[in-house]
């Protein structure tokens, strides 16, 4: 069954009303970059470079790995993060699902009942 | 009154779990509150089934729906979600379906044997554990399945997010 990332668009929306945010991506695009260098082309604290890079990390749109002291930066999900998205999305889909069905099962119980009174009259 | 009415609508909703159970195969369970006769109706009844399976909550709409829900019997359903520009196509034949208490489904959208979906029904003080289990041809086909449907979703988001930031941009 092909799954719908809706959740994740979302959070992906969310992420992207920052110009900032914004602009890391189109940087990362040409290439990976560490977390210094961005700070520095944005004219940016570590920090507050860190937490942009955080924002954009819990939206799937961007991965980092550290090598010793230097955390890097890339487009996309890691393979176990994708994989982990893929599966929470799927169950996503049968919750709604199943949340639906509650519905009509409770409207066939009824009609039992209905069903169940007519009878006895 | 009688007593079901007792019931609170609102109250909290049965968990859903989902697991990768081997290699080839995801789980998912959910408990519904329902004798199980209810609950095979609702999957077995195109009428009915048609109502939950593409739950509006999620985004996604039923375009089309057609099924012959018995043993050897063949359903064709099209979805369609906004973020999509052509509906999505789902067919397959029903392997076996045993009222009430199980049916097994094959998927055979990918062109090539996909994987079998089976669903029990068991019944325990008038609720009903549904167990759904779908089982890949192999390990390849349901990595295959996460990864094309992980990443090949990222060219029409990533469109998406583009015409988002165009249109951000452009009010700047």
């Amino acid at each position: 069954m092909v799954q719908f990332s809706t959740s994740r668009l979302d959070t992906s929306f969310a992420a992207l009303s920052d110009a900032t945010r914004r602009g890391v991506l189109e940087q990362l695009g040409s290439g990976d970059a560490s977390i210094t260098a961005l700070a520095d082309k944005f004219h940016m604290t570590l920090t507050g470079m860190k937490k942009h890079v955080g924002v954009l990390e819990q939206a799937g749109l961007v991965t980092t790995e550290k090598v010793g002291r230097v955390r890097t930066c890339k487009l996309g999900l890691s393979r176990l993060a994708e994989a982990t998205a893929w599966l929470e999305d799927y169950r996503r889909l049968w919750a709604a699902r199943f949340d639906a069905l509650d519905q009509i099962v409770e409207d066939l119980k009824q009609r039992e009942t209905v069903d169940g009174r007519k009878q006895q009259e | 009154m009688d007593a079901s009415s007792k019931s609170d609508p609102a109250a909290g909703k049965a968990a859903t779990t989902v697991e990768r159970t081997s290699e080839r195969e995801l789980v998912v369970t959910r408990t519904v509150n329902g004798p199980a006769r209810l609950v095979f109706e609702a999957f077995a009844t195109p009428e009915l089934f048609q109502q939950w399976w593409t739950p509006a909550s999620f985004g996604i709409t039923l375009i089309s729906y057609e099924a012959d829900i018995r043993t050897g019997g063949f359903y064709r359903l099209e979805m369609g979600h906004p973020a999509m520009e052509q509906p999505m196509a789902f067919f397959g034949r029903y392997l076996e379906v045993t009222p009430t208490s199980r049916m097994v489904w094959t998927n055979d959208e990918a062109g090539e044997p996909g994987q079998i979906t089976t669903v029990t029904f068991e019944e325990k003080d008038g609720v009903t554990l549904v167990v759904v289990h779908e089982l890949y041809p192999s390990k390849e086909a349901l990595d295959g399945a996460i990864a094309s449907e992980s990443t090949g979703a990222w060219p029409e988001q990533f469109d998406a997010l583009d015409q988002l930031i165009a249109t951000l941009d452009a009010g700047a």
